[in-house]
């Protein structure tokens, strides 16, 4: 291909932003030794040169690590003492999404990362590029990663990359939609009881937020930290996959493929369903957490949808799973003796292709999986079960959060499921391999 | 053994050794225990001290008991695309692992198994849930069953 890009490093400013919190934390320190400073005591000086260091050290950093790509590599450089030269095929990229936490939003950075597929999920981070550079870049990487599928004979994508917009969640119904979540409604207890002591006596009040800081700041974090990620969440359609973009503070925008998921859920909270609200997951190939991923690298549960009509989600659902069984059948009654609360919710469904399970005790929960995708089949039963002729059959994928268990069948039906799962998914295999 | 019912299959079962070994960590700690109440009953209060006694003793045979259906429920069977594993007493399980979704398999023995011939053999597939896991082989089993199963494993191999 073309003769190699001369190296280039990233942006001045990623080790900055690189360091995150410890950034903030450190330009607070630096703040108030520098308020105190007149002092001149030898904490402050302390600090001062703590801080120093680690500028440094992320001065020499930016300055080891640079990148160029050559013929249908990327190649990135890096390390002092322990030098690192990773060498990232452009023709097994699976995905490349750009990524942009708050802080690079303010330094007008982006974050390029790549994947390849597999568990082992290899990753190469261009943190961080310019934000301007971020996007002909990664049109451009792409272009290459085409180009390198085009060599080996394989059909070519478009290289202008054309998207179509499913659907986009209205800022009014994802707050709605929040108020009345399991997270929502229990933050909403909190604060409906502090305001309740504050009336009734400040002091009590107060003393209740100096207890309890810690709680409700973890409770706060959680309702703020799904409005972030989901707040203006769009999903289109690419011919790659799915593209997801999201964000109030941090953006990202990451492609979901349709190969890779590995199970999909759909969540009614009890709330939800008088609205015939839903939500949906999807649950990605579980890899190996490596030091230095980010959040949202470290969580395979994608949400595509984060509140939606039924119908909606129904749509979205036949792009992702085609082929999805009904769910009907209810368990034998006497199911009731062991799981009462779980008992109205208890279906399960199977075609060809996929299976399918519902769950839960106040919310419903809704999980299809690929038979392509089962890792193991496993048929369970407690001693409750076994008194009452009952068993369950659990169908393993290799995503980690969601999990289709067919719970509290006849003990028949569980062994007529086991056999037919682990053949239908032998045919699903078989398919795959040719 | 009902859930050996789903599936009628040949059933392996692990070494003897195996119960062998469980019936003398059984035996081990209930002699332990035993001492302990000999030397109440023999220096402290004597009826007390013969309660322990009789007290352990149950126990231990109901260790010994629970200890050997155990070890009677576990079986394993290889099929032509996948391995079936069952076990349990209280929770009867039975797992079905397709040799094309095998990622490595392990074979560890511990101290004692070692001291015995005997090794674990595992298999790891890209689901944490797989529950693959057959203990107190014959080494030379063992290492047969691992190199059967990596060989299955590498023709039938699928992917993610």
């Amino acid at each position: 291909m073309s003769e190699p890009d001369s190296w280039r490093r990233l942006h001045p400013l990623s080790p900055i932003v690189r360091g995150g919190r410890a950034t903030i934390g450190a330009a607070t320190l630096l703040l108030l030794s520098l308020v105190q400073g007149s002092r001149g005591s030898s904490d402050s000086f302390v600090e001062l040169a703590i801080v120093g260091i680690v500028v440094v050290l992320g001065f020499v950093s930016w300055l080891v690590t640079r990148w160029r790509i050559e013929d249908d590599d990327l190649r990135i450089e890096s390390g002092v003492l322990r030098r690192q030269s990773l060498r990232f095929p452009l023709s097994q990229t699976q995905a490349i999404d750009i990524v942009r936490s708050g802080l690079a939003r303010i330094f007008g950075v982006a974050e390029l990362r790549l994947r390849t597929g597999g568990s082992s999920g290899a990753t190469a981070r261009l943190d961080y590029v310019a934000a301007h550079e971020a996007e002909p870049l990664r049109a451009r990487l792409l272009a290459l990663a085409a180009g390198a599928r085009e060599h080996e004979g394989a059909p070519q994508p478009e290289t202008v990359v054309e998207e179509r917009v499913l659907t986009t969640v209205p800022t009014g119904r994802l707050i709605g939609s929040i108020l009345i979540s399991d997270v929502g409604i229990l933050a909403e207890a909190v604060l409906a009881a502090l305001i309740v002591t504050a009336v009734l006596s400040p002091a009590a009040a107060a003393g209740v937020i100096g207890v309890g800081a810690a709680w409700i700041f973890t409770v706060l974090t959680l309702v703020w930290r799904r409005f972030n990620q989901e707040y203006r969440l769009s999903l289109a359609e690419a011919p790659d996959g799915l593209r997801l973009r999201s964000g109030l503070i941090a953006l990202s925008a990451e492609t979901i493929r349709p190969g890779r998921v590995q199970a999909v859920r759909m969540v009614e909270p009890l709330f939800w369903r008088a609205l015939g609200w839903c939500r949906l997951e999807v649950d990605l190939a579980g890899k190996q957490r490596s030091k230095g991923e980010g959040q949202a690298e470290r969580r395979p549960l994608r949400t595509v949808l984060p509140v939606g009509s039924r119908a909606l989600a129904e749509e979205l659902l036949e792009r992702i799973v085609p082929d999805r069984p009904p769910v009907q059948s209810p368990p034998p009654r006497r199911a009731l003796w062991k799981s009462p609360l779980r008992y109205r919710m208890l279906a399960w469904g199977r075609s060809e292709t996929c299976v399918a399970t519902t769950s839960g005790r106040i919310r419903r929960v809704t999980v299809w999986a690929p038979l392509e995708k089962v890792q193991s089949l496993r048929r369970v039963q407690g001693p409750l079960q076994r008194r009452l002729r009952l068993a369950t059959v659990h169908v393993d994928t290799a995503g980690r959060s969601v999990h289709a268990a067919i719970r509290d069948r006849d003990t028949a039906e569980a062994d007529r499921a086991l056999v037919e799962l682990s053949d239908l998914a032998r045919t699903e295999r078989r398919k795959k391999r040719r | 053994m009902s859930v050996g019912e789903a599936m009628n299959e040949s059933w392996r079962r692990p070494s003897l050794r195996l119960l062998v070994l469980r019936r003398l960590e059984v035996a081990a700690l209930a002699l332990a225990a035993l001492i302990a109440a000999g030397v109440v009953a023999a220096l402290g209060n004597t009826v007390v001290g013969l309660a322990c006694l009789g007290g352990v003793f149950v126990l231990g045979l109901g260790a010994e008991r629970f200890v050997s259906r155990r070890f009677h429920a576990w079986g394993y069977a290889e099929r032509e695309d996948d391995l079936l594993v069952r076990r349990g007493v209280m929770f009867l399980r039975l797992s079905v692992v397709p040799y094309g979704r095998m990622q490595f398999i392990d074979l560890t023995a511990g101290p004692l198994e070692r001291s015995f011939g005997l090794a674990t053999v595992r298999m790891h597939t890209a689901a944490a849930a797989s529950d693959a896991r057959i203990p107190g082989l014959d080494r030379e089993e063992a290492a047969r069953l691992r190199d059967r199963l990596a060989e299955l494993g590498e023709a039938q191999a699928a992917g993610l």
